[in-house]
């Protein structure tokens, strides 16, 4: 069992604040992903979890129990660090054998547990080698291994896969999904790769500046972003977020061009953001055809897709995503025309949600 | 068709006849020639009479001749001296060490106040000549009852060592990383286990710069000894060494003979600690 509660967690270096009071409860068995941009505070918040820095103000409570003074190592929590730090003097026994005899386990026991490991991640070959002896993922495994050996409650994990090449990446990612199944221990997992996090998560948490701006299944971030930041951060490519005006039946683009809507947020007329996703809209060489103006910047190919990127009269980039056997080329005009059902509204203030 | 062999762009500098790398290898055989040179002089030196030595002074020696190697067994204390040397120069390493990774690994690990200044106030002790204090230093030595005793070396070779020594590992314990440190700290490591189970097999290699700094200047030391040591028993191997050196002749084959038994333990040293040396720089660290 181990349900963690972040209480108004501050945290602040000298006189730059880092964190700005962070809420957040996470259950059982959960695998919880922490994403956002560098610098967003989620490697520290991480950190403060372990017990590796004091937190500034607030509360960190573990199965009811209040963590901030307890040193990292009784919290019952193990952690994966970016560089895996493993200890370059010892070999893979020994690395894992280091934390195990250190919570006073007998001989017998530590062996049994390094075993266990060992042959849960397939390490059993390697345990005499060093770590300079060992390829990128075997390092990653060993790093997991001697996580596993202390059987802990919670599990951290600080952007584990951002040293692999993109084939391994897949790989270890699919095997963090299996192990989590396999132990069923709760983890929590920072990443800035938006991809790992929607494979992996059964709930991110989206970070940024210090703040969580959304909590919530992958489902549910990508379908309801409450805000523009949420909306630009999860899907690729991003989300096009446009600046039009509300009139009493539709919008109005900077261009000019107007879209009548039947579903529309309930407010005056005035500004409003909306955002729509690559695979919302369309494209169409007919220049009479009702739509919104735009030109062809560039096109990627994908070979199942082609991303076609525009830009509106006002300069926003707007990713389309079309068939292969449409090519566009650049400079070309375009007409593009939206799905309504598709459209997120954001308020042109805060950039918070508005239903429709 | 080809190119005029000899147009000026088509000649071949030294560059281009051996390569970059090729001239490289010619400089370090000249460096080492030049290094060793001394070296094999003083060897051959060490099997010849003072009349030999100044009639053919590179000639090839009879490697059997050993008289000088005998004098100097029956008129000196050698093994006394030799002795001395290994407790003075042993004693004065392990403290150096000793103290200076501590203090190096406070400096170099934990941010607390008046760090900086501590640590400008060793480097500071790099640009003091220590020679320049010996008459203060023979006084505190008195005053201390240590004169005439290896403690008053012990003591002084310890402080000159320190500075260099806590410049070097600082500077290096600075760079390991620090997520071995928290890593050692999630597993349940205290203070001085990180230090010792993790950090101080990971600063060897600077600990083995440090060492061969410190031991060759201490090892060959004549000046301390000669100031704060009058006992024969107590002296050190350059100090013993000198009664060949007569006011007015000198026994020039013991003398080197004697140099070359009192160079050998070190040369012996640095060529263990040299292999220790390299393979510490080529452990990996830690992607």
């Amino acid at each position: 069992m181990a349900r963690l509660s972040l209480r108004g967690i501050k945290k602040s270096f000298k006189t730059a604040n880092v964190l700005h009071g962070i809420d957040l409860d996470i259950g059982d068995r959960e695998f919880v992903v922490f994403v956002g941009p560098s610098g967003c505070g989620k490697s520290t918040l991480l950190r403060l979890i372990a017990g590796l820095d004091p937190i500034t103000e607030g509360e960190f409570v573990l199965n009811d129990q209040r963590m901030n003074d307890v040193p990292p190592s009784k919290r019952g929590i193990a952690m994966v660090f970016q560089s895996y730090a493993l200890y370059p003097h010892m070999d893979v026994y020994e690395n894992m054998a280091f934390g195990a005899r250190l919570m006073g386990l007998t001989k017998p026991e530590v062996e049994a547990r390094i075993a266990e490991a060992a042959r849960m991640l397939r390490l059993e070959p390697l345990l005499k080698r060093y770590p300079r002896e060992l390829s990128g993922g075997q390092r990653q495994r060993v790093a997991i291994g001697r996580a596993l050996v202390r059987k802990p409650e919670v599990f951290l994990l600080d952007e584990p896969l951002s040293n692999l090449d993109a084939a391994l990446r897949s790989e270890v990612r699919l095997e963090i999904a299996r192990l989590h199944r396999q132990i069923g221990g709760t983890m929590i997992y920072v990443t800035h790769d938006q991809v790992e996090a929607m494979t992996l998560a059964d709930r991110i948490v989206v970070m940024n500046l210090g703040r969580i701006e959304q909590v919530g299944a992958p489902r549910e971030l990508y379908e309801t972003p409450a805000n523009t930041f949420v909306a630009g951060f999860i899907g690729s490519p991003k989300m096009a977020l446009v600046n039009v005006q509300k009139t009493s039946d539709g919008i109005t683009f900077a261009g000019g061009d107007t879209l009548a809507l039947p579903r529309l947020p309930a407010m005056g007329d005035g500004p409003l953001k909306i955002g729509v996703r690559p695979d919302a809209w369309s494209l169409s060489r007919d220049l009479a055809s009702p739509g919104i103006a735009a030109s062809v910047v560039y096109t990627e190919y994908l070979g199942e897709n082609a991303f076609v990127y525009t830009r509106l009269t006002d300069g926003t980039l707007v990713g389309v995503r079309t068939t292969p056997n449409e090519l566009y080329e650049p400079d070309e005009s375009v007409r593009l025309s939206v799905d309504p059902v598709a459209i997120h509204y954001f308020s042109a203030e805060d950039g918070r949600r508005l239903p429709a | 068709m080809s190119a005029e062999p000899n147009t000026y762009y088509d000649r071949r500098g030294i560059i281009g006849t051996l390569g970059r790398d090729g001239l490289i290898q010619i400089i370090l055989v000249a460096n080492t020639v030049i290094m060793l040179a001394p070296i094999l002089i003083m060897l051959f030196s060490a099997f010849k009479s003072t009349q030999q030595i100044f009639k053919s002074p590179f000639g090839f020696p009879d490697f059997a001749n050993l008289t000088n190697f005998t004098k100097i067994w029956e008129q000196t204390n050698f093994l006394r001296y030799l002795l001395n040397s290994f407790v003075v120069t042993g004693a004065s390493m392990a403290l150096i060490l000793i103290l200076g990774t501590m203090a190096a690994y406070a400096l170099g690990r934990y941010r607390f106040f008046g760090a900086g200044f501590i640590l400008m106030f060793f480097i500071a002790g790099l640009t003091l000549p220590l020679k320049l204090a010996i008459i203060p230093l023979f006084i505190l030595m008195r005053d201390m009852g240590i004169l005439n005793n290896q403690l008053s070396l012990i003591f002084v070779y310890t402080a000159m060592g320190l500075p260099s020594t806590v410049f070097i590992m600082t500077g290096f314990i600075r760079t390991l990383p620090n997520e071995l440190e928290d890593a050692a700290r999630m597993d349940g490591a205290s203070e001085a286990r990180i230090m010792w189970a993790i950090m101080l097999p990971l600063v060897r290699p600077a600990m083995v710069i440090a060492a061969i700094q410190n031991v060759v200047p201490i090892w060959n030391d004549f000046f301390f000894p000669l100031v704060f040591i009058q006992n024969d028993a107590l002296k050190t191997l350059p100090q013993g060494l000198t009664t060949f050196m007569g006011e007015y002749t000198t026994d020039w084959g013991v003398l080197f003979a004697g140099l070359t038994l009192s160079a050998a333990p070190i040369i012996a040293i640095y060529i263990v600690l040299s292999r220790q040396f390299i393979s510490g720089m080529t452990s990996g660290a830690i992607k």
